[in-house]
């Protein structure tokens, strides 16, 4: 079993590398959301990996560890958002420039995009 | 239990949702209780920042758990510190956002801008490692919302490379926490300590890989070369204010690595030893080389201050890299000094953004509003930020020059002055473009419109009053800083307070 996983692991996080070093920005999201169900089951193998044993303490018997469940619990909620956050970025983006690469012209010098407001004194 | 302690993270916590709840429509009201919420934060900071110099680290305990099996929130000299900062920047930048109007520009500014403020409060404060990543993505979420604000191709684009950047940081931090807690067993900060310290000898390889990868978490927060990537075009495009507030979030990179590596990895842990100095000092010198070449390489304003502010870092890393208390006084001096002095860069280069249509370096553009004044603000911004005296950024490099005699003396040294003088060659060409060469252009048409903006020229020169309130009041506040940095190396004390005694 360790074996098993252990290689999913790597295979995930070989293939969300590969995705997040892309060009667009679909390959980049989908790279950054392998990539988190690659740290979420390290997460849970680290609490060590046993078969059938309770989550509860029972008097007498060995137990999982509770902590990386809630740990794994709190990263999924954050990942899931993250990307969700970033979905609607790229789509705005996407919108807005007309093209959907990550590479950005670096030396394009600032421009303004709205005129400030005139007396916008608060 | 004192339980202001956890006020700086309750109080916007609760007015964020209030904000975008109660008052979405209507901006005066927003303004008016998002500022009002920054002063008592800045009160509230200030009380605690007295309390933590006069009293041994506080802990609170939420919930009344006890550690290390509950949540923990350390309130020290150090946090202390870090929570007044960030309070005192956040109700300047505030204010600046008001007066110039950029808070009118895109919606929930002020509530984004109170999460901003509960994410990194909550990091300061926090005595947890998963605590911190928790509060690292309040404080992310919370600034991509901001990075955006305002909207544009540019600054969407510049914001999608950010979020991603950070999400892949945030994956990494995952890893090291996970593979930290498969050693040690625990993730609160005085627990590790203990553990670590008395740490069978084979679990020390995966110790370091842990502490290795939690590093370099670090180091992308903080910006340190090769991890820097991220922020020239995120603090370029974001909007003025905002960069501004950023500046003391590449300092939450800073003290998360004052934080962990003196109290969980000191130096004279037997599984890392100085591992941690040995990797932080070079890449601190190249970040530092890296930032000076890209304020001389620039072309626009808002850029070359971005990589002054890479190249403060550098400073304050390689400060920080030496570990001893003499070391850390001037890497918080310094830490204090960098934060200021980047915003009052960034707030004049948005002005002057703003008042030119762009900050491009490439060619002269006929005078702007106000612009003996902005050109006055931006001289004495950039002497803070270059070093040079009398501003405090010469004390600050002083004291950092000054504790790295050694060993390495002659290569931190050159490395300091040479940079230093490329930054300055690279402002004042910079100063000669935008403010000395416009008036040789002939005004064909009329001239723009002058902007009072009272409030926002108000704000930059407080922050410069703090600044030279920094240099003037130099001896009290190194004497406050060496108590902390002792404080800082003084583990038991943390670690007792943090843990029942006997209780391990």
């Amino acid at each position: 079993m360790e074996l098993l996983v252990a290689s999913a692991i790597g295979m995930m996080t070989a293939v969300g590398t590969y995705l997040v070093l892309r060009k667009r920005t679909f390959p980049v999201i989908v790279g950054l959301a392998v990539l988190s169900y690659a740290v979420n089951v390290f997460i849970f193998a680290s609490g060590r990996l046993a078969i059938g044993l309770p989550a509860i303490i029972t008097e007498g018997a060995s137990y999982g560890d509770p902590l990386t469940q809630a740990l794994v619990l709190t990263a999924i909620v954050i990942s899931f958002g993250m990307t969700a956050l970033i979905v609607m970025m790229a789509l705005g983006s996407f919108l807005e420039t007309g093209d959907d690469y990550i590479a950005m012209d670096d030396d394009a010098p600032k421009k303004l995009d709205l005129p400030r407001k005139p007396g916008g004194e608060a | 239990m004192n339980h202001w302690i956890i006020a700086p993270v309750i109080l916007p916590a609760l007015l964020a949702p209030f904000i975008v709840l109660v008052m979405r429509h209507d901006l005066s009201l927003q303004r008016i209780f998002s500022t009002f919420g920054t002063v008592v934060l800045v009160g509230i900071s200030l009380v605690l920042l007295y309390t933590a110099s006069t009293n041994p680290p506080e802990v609170y305990f939420l919930g009344n758990w006890d550690a290390p099996f509950g949540i923990v929130l350390v309130l020290d000299r150090l946090s202390a510190m870090m929570v007044a900062l960030t309070a005192i920047l956040a109700l300047t930048v505030q204010i600046y956002a008001i007066g110039t109007g950029w808070d009118a520009r895109g919606k929930h500014f002020h509530a984004l801008y109170q999460f901003q403020l509960m994410g990194i409060c909550g990091a300061f404060l926090t005595g947890d490692a998963f605590n911190l990543f928790v509060f690292f993505e309040v404080l992310l979420i919370a600034s991509y919302g901001l990075m955006i604000h305002g909207g544009g191709a540019n600054r969407l684009k510049a914001g999608v490379q950010y979020v991603a950047y950070n999400l892949l940081g945030s994956t990494l931090f995952l890893f090291a926490l996970a593979t930290l807690y498969g050693v040690t067993g625990t993730l609160n900060f005085a627990d590790m300590a203990v553990k670590v310290a008395d740490l069978p000898p084979g679990d020390a390889a995966l110790l370091r890989v842990g502490a290795v990868l939690m590093l370099l978490v670090f180091a992308v927060k903080g910006a340190l070369v090769p991890l820097q990537f991220w922020l020239p075009a995120t603090y370029s495009f974001a909007p003025g204010a905002v960069a501004a507030l950023f500046a003391v979030m590449t300092k939450v990179g800073a003290y998360a690595v004052i934080r962990v590596y003196t109290l969980v990895f000191p130096p004279g842990t037997p599984a890392t030893e100085l591992l941690f100095a040995d990797l932080l000092l070079p890449a601190a010198l190249v970040t530092l080389a890296v930032g000076a070449v890209g304020v001389l390489g620039a072309t626009g304003l808002a850029r070359m201050v971005a990589f002054a502010a890479i190249g403060s870092m550098g400073t304050l890393f390689i400060a920080v890299a030496q570990f001893t208390p003499e070391a850390m006084t001037a890497a918080l001096y310094y830490l204090v000094h960098s934060t200021l002095a980047t915003a009052v860069l960034f707030l004049v280069v948005d002005m002057v953004q703003d008042r030119r249509g762009n900050d491009s370096l490439r060619g002269a553009l006929p005078p702007m509003a106000q612009h003996g004044l902005l050109a006055a603000l931006f001289f004495a911004g950039t002497i803070a930020m270059a070093g040079m005296p009398p501003l405090s950024g010469f004390l600050g490099k002083l004291l950092v020059m000054d504790v790295t005699r050694g060993p390495d003396m002659a290569l931190i040294w050159t490395s300091i002055l040479l940079s230093s003088l490329v930054t300055i060659v690279g402002f004042a060409r910079a100063g000669s473009q935008v403010f000395w060469k416009a008036h040789a252009i002939t005004v064909t048409q009329e001239q723009p419109q002058p902007k009072p903006e009272g409030f926002a020229f108000a704000m930059i020169f407080a922050l410069l009053a703090a600044l030279v309130a920094l240099t003037v009041m130099a001896g009290p506040v190194t004497d406050w800083l060496a108590a902390t940095s002792a404080e800082i190396f003084d583990r038991t004390a943390y670690i007792n307070a943090v843990l029942p005694v006997g209780g391990r």
